[in-house]
């Protein structure tokens, strides 16, 4: 055990930790006489700042290991989680300069620090220790922020629901790391997926199966994936916009990463053996290769029972934050389809990550147009947002780009997610199952073209109750347009940001 | 096909000027008519400058031959023999009596001359082209002007009877179109593509190759064809039973648009009998002749006593115009006979003769009679029942003298155009089909009583009150009218003049026929 | 040269909506800037493109990692259907110069929309083709359901999902040929050389048949369009009928049948006589020119009408790409030109002069107002226009429905019976919305006479003339010349049945 390594590699949450005292010390100690407005802007500020010094840290971090077992990760997925993390905070920390939703803001953006830091570990994180203390720290956080506007009755109430189903989800998830420590021996997880695959669990079947499920319990509940997504729709409406936007977008960045480092991990097993001399040394069946047959099965069904049921629900839905809910549980079933086809080569880690990055910056687009007009009108229902491009031309605009892009229309960047998505998925196997799931992917999307629309409908279409304008704050439509012209940007060059993810891997 | 002989288009000119006319004319507003006229004669002109290019030897001249749509095979081809040049000026001359009768339009005048000389343009056309393409293009161009001068200016019934036209004359159209697309997907070769050009087809039908053509590709349904294209004729002309169309569409139209309905448009199809039926089914045609004479004959007897049972004068001319054209019908039938020795080919030739001179002369006296309705429905308030009127010979001898000879036209009096042309007509069919001909005589006598019927209850008799000052024709109308009744003079005493022209015609088409 | 014209549509788009929203006519007359401009760049395009075979524009990767070209190219074909799209956008333009309401963003939307169709006719990689194609749905359903009548709302979300299913399905089909095919490249010709397996061909060649022929309204799967065209505002039922319907067909021609020729060989079995997909998309467009003439036969809303005959007519070109031979695809194309210019012109008569008028376009309301003396302009014109719907010879048409008659004559004869039938009632139900909406032989009553005088309808204004001349024009030049647009196409068809398809 090296603490200088430990150090430099943990820099970044070491930054965002010591931001976070700042921002309490400087909050509590300077500044409670001051204007609520001077409070929030300073905190974000700072918690910005950390962001940044933590995003310079990102970038000379290196891996951790203990002994032979790696535990953090740099680079590759971790290093483009990581920045995504700290980029997105940074962002929803800039809306958080507009809302008055509470009269603490210092300790809001502590909390917030320190959620982003627990996303930072659970990105790089490839030990089931790390990932366990990671999630209960973002967890933990997570709770408190829904909780955070305190005269808000269902805010109040989606905490309590989001704390009672993460805590069972974290028992779960605790339970299924003991079994695989049990059955592998080690906590590391190159080791564990080693162990299954040529090792001494190689053949407790049913065993591995119930560690899985139960790990994917906890994880399914992080990205909110039917079954485990019963707390998203309540927390999405009832936390205050910033908080939610950081829940929908940060949490989920970092979640979708520590899949796609289990994943890796998993699937990256035989990196160093060529997999048909393993064969034909060890005489596996072929059905059974180690952690993977289980563990794609159940991503598969998660996936596609998020994605129905996802597309399916909000369709129903009259609250917009709902909606949005909903179809980031079906943007989850498609990511978890990407997860289970996953590649040898890194052609699926990358369009994960592409898709996950730009969904949560179109996600806190999005609730930040939901937090204005919510400010504005008092609610969140389809009703509020009619005739909005009267009200306010330019947020109406935002909302026609982002929505738009979550529907995957060219050429916005949600096409592109999708489209990289779905082709790494095909790339990656041929037959006749990866197809059939691509298909019902593609045709559930042109499904939720249709709840988008009964948005934008509002929004363009039919005509307004209220024709008073809609004043949104400087700094909120800087952001704004800051991410809608990202999204058109890298759309139409999409090579971009593919390039970036890329450069975070070693060249082959 | 034909030597390109593309010197200066004149066809295509003659076609083109009253498209021309017609545009102006629709924004000429009340100068409208001036400009109709104005083209008309210019059309005449032209008409009768190609009445005197054509070649001698009765063969196709001024032939214009362009590329039109290579993928399908299709050419511009256009050319006039003696049978198309005189349908070209009986059709400038009937257009210009026409647009002269039709001083009283009031309504819209600048779109009933537009359409006037698209229907014009239209005969032009169909009269001059040698492909199909083309060819239909005209034909259904003269239907929809026609359609809608009856529509919009015709009589309180007009609605039902412009539909009725434009229904029948649009199904025999399908049958036609039916029938040729077959004719020529079946000329056409895995990736050649068909023809549909007349002089093409009638070389392949007369070396019996079509017939085979057709049969390798659809079958025995050549028979078929034949009689589609029949339909399609027949309904124009009329043959009974398809004529039911005409006695409302005629009674209905205004009197000027009679004139164009049966003094041209009814030559379309006899027209087009001679150039594209009997050349391209004359074999099937022949072998239907007995049905397609008893169908003449028909029509010759029925159309007269019709007449005779009709109370609206417009209603008795217009029945006596399908008897009138019957002969044409019989004739054309009876002709068709296969390997016709040297007398049945000098009959033929005299009936052929006389089919081309009585669609002429019909087409005059006819259009004449519908000239003079209209005259007197002006001076009648619109009146036009058989017994409506007496004696108007007192108080209007001009008119009941010029009417009269029309009539005598009508009837076949000798020294008159229509004597010639029936008496060829006679002629030709009686060494050919004597029963035919004998019931047909019936048709004449029937008719001779009708039209003196006319004469009768019309001019001579007590002058009811009211018509007592029933005003003579005027200078205007009398002097329009003087040229026509010469020609009828004319053609009656030296059928020459036309049938110089005619005979060459008559005598290349028999020699190229084959039934 | 031609891609500019793609660019100058979004630039002018973009322009559109920044215009001041109180001034429409600084937004119209811009919009009609915009779209004559593509239509110059369309016919210098085409004019320049005389015996040139296939000219690549833009050829640039633009994914590399996926193997993403930007490649614009153009062909005979592409250059007739931008032609075709320049037309319909100015007469477009010129028909809704009355659009008073939200003018700046209803432009901005047509350009968008007309931008995207110039870049589907241009786009040589499947990738961009698809892009461009999405781009296409979006301002429909906007200009549908914001400035429609009749249900807009239902019949723009309609057409939008219809849209995005067919879409979703093309877009399976290029994910499954680009994953398939191994090439790593998505232009078309690179797929088309990959050598993509008969078996594979023969699932994913009906998958984006369909796809792309959703939007081209074939039976079944047609039930959006007329309701979509009835809601739309004239304007963007005429592009619908114009040119959107004809990116269906296009997509059907270039990519389904360019990519997977052997998707239409024989099954080796035959059902009630249907052997192959051929057959059965055959049948599918026979019927559908059948049923639409037959449906609109027995409307009593004008615009439902047209809004039938543009399937039945769509028909044809379905038809055309089904027989697989020289002159049936000739057909096809040209009828996706002649079609375009047709329908669009008779939306304009039925949508934008009459409705826009008489504030209805139900038959029995109509038959009251004695049209053809108070509207003869458009009257005439529908006489003209319907006469060129009919296919009567001398328009654009008749040509055209020919060749395609003539093609599946080649291919089975029973195809052409039928399709004539359609032939038969299409002129039939002109005829009937012709009598009922213009020439009723009920004379006015005193009483009717005198509210007429009361309403007098807006005379006929200038854009409406130059408007229905376009038209008129377009498709009597390619009547009475076919050769004109058939000199180009054929080739562009040889070339294309000579690269694969049987």
């Amino acid at each position: 055990m090296n603490y200088i390594n430990l150090f430099r590699s943990t820099l970044p949450e070491t930054a965002l930790e010591i931001a976070a005292l700042l921002v309490l010390f400087v909050d509590l100690g300077f500044l409670r006489k001051a204007a609520r407005a001077t409070r929030i802007a300073v905190a974000a500020v700072l918690g910005i700042a950390g962001c940044l010094a933590a995003l310079w840290a990102v970038s000379i971090a290196g891996p951790f290991s203990a002994g032979n077992d790696l535990l953090l990760s740099a680079g590759g997925s971790a290093g483009v989680a990581q920045v995504a993390v700290l980029a997105l905070t940074a962002l929803t920390l800039l809306l958080l300069i507009d809302s008055d939703f509470t009269r603490n803001p210092g300790e809001y953006v502590a909390v917030v620090l320190m959620a982003a830091a627990g996303g930072l570990l659970i990105s790089a994180a490839q030990d089931l220790l790390v990932i366990f203390a990671g999630l209960e720290l973002l967890s933990l956080s997570l709770y408190i922020l829904t909780a955070f506007a305190k005269q808000s009755g269902k805010s109040a109430e989606s905490a309590i629901k989001y704390y009672v189903f993460g805590a069972m989800s974290a028992a779960f998830l605790l339970f299924g790391f003991s079994y695989l420590y049990g059955l592998t021996g080690s906590t590391n997880l190159h080791e564990i997926a080693l162990a299954a695959a040529v090792g001494r669990a190689a053949s407790a079947t049913p065993l591995l199966y119930i560690a899985l499920v139960m790990v994917a319990v906890g994880l399914g509940f992080k990205v909110a994936a039917v079954p485990f997504h019963l707390w998203a729709p309540d927390t999405y409406e009832g936390a205050p916009a910033p908080a939610a936007a950081f829940i929908a977008s940060v949490s989920k960045v970092a979640s979708f990463a520590l899949l796609v480092g289990i994943g890796t991990a998993f699937f990256h097993v035989f990196d160093n053996l060529h997999r048909g001399v393993l064969f034909v040394r060890f005489g596996f069946p072929t059905r059974y290769l180690g952690l993977l047959a289980p563990w794609e099965l159940i991503l598969t069904v998660l996936a596609v029972a998020s994605m129905i049921f996802g597309n399916l629900a909000a369709l129903a839905q009259s609250s917009v934050r709902r909606l949005l809910a909903y179809s980031a549980i079906a943007h989850a079933g498609y990511i978890l389809l990407g997860l289970a086809f996953f590649s040898w080569t890194n052609v699926s880690a990358q369009a994960v990550l592409y898709y996950i990055v730009t969904h949560g910056l179109t996600t806190i687009g999005a609730f930040g147009v939901v937090g204005v007009v919510e400010r504005a009108v008092g609610s969140d229902r389809l009703e509020a947002f009619l005739g909005l491009q009267k009200r306010n031309p330019l947020l109406a605009a935002v909302m026609l780009v982002l929505f738009l892009s979550l529907a995957g229309i060219p050429p916005l960047v949600g096409f592109w997610a999708k489209f990289n998505l779905f082709a790494a998925v095909l790339r990656t196997s041929g037959g006749a199952l990866p197809f059939t799931l691509v298909a019902l992917a593609v045709l559930f999307s042109a499904v939720s073209l249709y709840y988008y629309l009964q948005v934008l409908k509002r929004v363009y279409v039919m005509p307004a109750t209220d024709e008073s304008p809609i004043t949104a704050r400087p700094v909120t439509v800087a952001v704004l347009v800051l991410i809608t012209a990202a999204v058109v940007v890298l759309g139409c060059f999409p090579a971009l940001l593919q390039s970036w993810i890329a450069s975070f891997y070693p060249h082959p | 096909m034909n030597a390109m002989t593309t010197g200066f288009p004149i066809l295509t000119l003659l076609t083109v000027l009253p498209l021309i006319g017609a545009v102006i004319a629709l924004f000429a507003g009340r100068h409208a008519r001036a400009v109709a006229i104005i083209t008309a004669l210019v059309c005449l002109i032209v008409s009768l400058i190609i009445w005197t290019r054509l070649p001698a030897d009765g063969s196709i001249g001024l032939v214009e031959l362009h590329n039109w749509a290579p993928s399908l095979g299709v050419e511009y081809h256009l050319g006039v023999d003696g049978l198309g040049a005189l349908m070209l000026v009986l059709s400038a001359i009937v257009t210009l009596m026409s647009i002269d009768a039709a001083h009283r339009v009031h309504h819209m005048p600048g779109l009933f001359f537009g359409l006037v000389l698209m229907l014009e343009a239209g005969l032009f056309g169909s009269f001059t082209a040698l492909n199909f393409f083309h060819w239909f293009l005209f034909w259904e161009l003269s239907l929809i002007p026609a359609f809608f001068l009856i529509k919009l200016w015709g009589g309180p019934r007009r609605g039902p009877a412009a539909t009725q036209f434009l229904v029948y004359t649009m199904a025999g159209s399908v049958a036609l179109l039916v029938s040729f697309l077959a004719v020529f997907l079946s000329t056409g070769g895995a990736n050649a593509p068909g023809t549909m050009d007349f002089v093409e087809l009638a070389q392949l039908a007369s070396s019996g190759v079509l017939t085979q053509m057709v049969t390798a590709h659809l079958g025995a349904v050549m028979p078929w064809l034949a009689i589609g294209v029949l339909a399609g004729f027949a309904v124009k002309v009329p043959l009974m039973p398809f004529h039911t169309w005409l006695p409302a569409a005629y009674a209905e139209a205004p009197s000027p648009v009679t004139m164009l309905l049966t003094g041209a448009m009814s030559k379309m199809g006899v027209y087009g009998l001679l150039r594209i039926a009997i050349p391209v089914f004359g074999v099937q045609i022949a072998a239907m002749r007995t049905p397609l004479l008893v169908l003449a004959v028909i029509t010759v007897v029925m159309g007269a006593w019709a007449a005779a049972a009709q109370k609206d004068l417009k209603r008795v001319f217009a029945y006596s115009s399908v008897n009138h054209l019957g002969y044409c019908l019989l004739a054309i039938f009876a002709l068709a006979v296969p390997a016709p020795g040297a007398a049945a080919q000098a009959s033929q030739a005299a009936a052929l003769n006389g089919v081309i001179l009585q669609m002429f002369n019909h087409g005059l006296t006819a259009a004449t009679i519908f000239w003079f309705m209209a005259i007197i429905q002006m001076r009648s308030g619109g009146l036009r029942g058989i017994d409506d009127f007496g004696g108007l010979r007192k108080p209007a001898p001009i008119l009941a003298g010029l009417m009269g000879i029309a009539l005598f036209s009508s009837l076949g009096l000798p020294g008159l155009n229509s004597f010639v042309s029936e008496f060829l007509i006679f002629r030709g069919v009686f060494p050919l089909s004597w029963v035919a001909a004998t019931i047909s005589v019936l048709g004449l006598l029937i008719t001779a009583a009708v039209l003196l019927t006319v004469i009768q209850k019309v001019f001579n008799g007590p002058v009811p009150e009211h018509w007592a000052k029933f005003p003579d024709l005027h200078h205007a109308e009398w002097m329009a009218l003087a040229p026509v009744i010469i020609l009828m003079f004319l053609v009656g005493l030296v059928p020459q003049v036309i049938l110089g022209n005619i005979n060459p015609t008559a005598v290349h088409l028999l020699a190229h026929w084959r039934f | 040269m031609l891609a500019w014209a793609i660019y100058i549509s979004f630039a002018g788009a973009l322009v559109s909506v920044l215009l001041p929203k109180d001034k429409p006519a600084l937004a119209r007359r811009w919009a009609l800037a915009v779209a004559v401009a593509g239509l110059v760049i369309a016919i210098a395009g085409y004019a320049g493109g005389f015996g040139q075979g296939r000219e690549v524009i833009v050829d640039a990767l633009w994914v590399p990692s996926m193997g993403i070209h930007y490649m614009l190219a153009a062909d005979g074909i592409s250059r007739v259907l931008v032609l075709l799209t320049g037309i319909a956008s100015v007469a477009g333009v010129l028909f809704s110069w009355n659009v008073e309401l939200r003018t700046n963003q209803f432009f901005a939307l047509y350009l968008a929309l007309i931008g995207g169709v110039y870049g589907v006719f241009l786009s040589f990689d499947f990738f961009l083709l698809f892009f461009f194609y999405e781009i296409a749905i979006v301002p429909k359903y906007f200009l549908i359901s914001i400035w429609g009548s009749t249900r807009r709302e239902y019949g723009a979300m309609k057409l939008a999902l219809y849209s995005f299913v067919g879409s979703a399905m093309v877009l399976i089909g290029l994910l499954a040929a680009y994953a398939t095919a191994g090439s790593h490249s998505t232009a078309l010709i690179d797929l088309a050389h990959a050598g993509l397996p008969v078996s594979f061909q023969m699932w994913c060649f009906p998958l984006v048949f369909v796809g792309f022929a959703i939007l081209a309204g074939m039976w079944p799967f047609h039930t959006w369009a007329p309701t979509g065209h009835v809601a739309a505002p004239t304007a963007a039922s005429m592009l619908l009928a114009g040119v959107v319907m004809k990116l269906g067909a296009y997509g059907c021609l270039r990519v389904a049948m360019g990519l997977f020729p052997h998707g239409l060989d024989p099954w080796g079995f035959s059902f009630i006589g249907i052997g192959s997909w051929r057959d059965v998309f055959a049948w599918l467009a026979v019927i559908g020119i059948v049923y639409g003439a037959l449906v609109a036969l027995a409307q009593t809303d004008f615009k439902f009408v047209i809004g039938y005959s543009s399937v039945s007519h769509m028909g044809f070109v379905l038809l055309g790409l089904m027989t697989l031979n020289q002159i049936g695809l000739d057909g096809a194309v040209l009828q996706m030109f002649s079609h375009g210019v047709i329908a669009g012109l008779l939306f304009a008569i039925v949508g934008r002069i009459v409705y826009d008028r008489t504030h209805t376009r139900q038959f029995a309301e109509l038959e009251t107002m004695h049209l053809s003396r108070r509207l003869p302009f458009a009257a005439w014109a529908f006489v003209v226009a319907g006469i060129a719907s009919m296919g009567l010879p001398g328009f654009s048409g008749f040509v055209a429905e020919l060749q395609v008659l003539v093609g599946s004559w080649r291919a089975n004869p029973w195809w052409t019976v039928v399709a004539g039938v359609g032939i038969i009632v299409g002129v039939a139900y002109i005829w009937r919305a012709l009598q009922k909406a213009f020439f009723t032989d009920a004379l006015p009553t005193p009483h009717e006479l005198e509210s007429e005088e009361e309403h007098k309808f807006a005379p006929i204004c200038w854009s409406e003339m130059a408007g229905v001349a376009l038209l008129l024009a377009s498709t009597l030049v390619v009547g009475i010349y076919p050769r004109i647009l058939l000199d180009q196409i054929e080739p562009a068809v040889k070339a294309l049945l000579a690269g694969g398809m049987q």
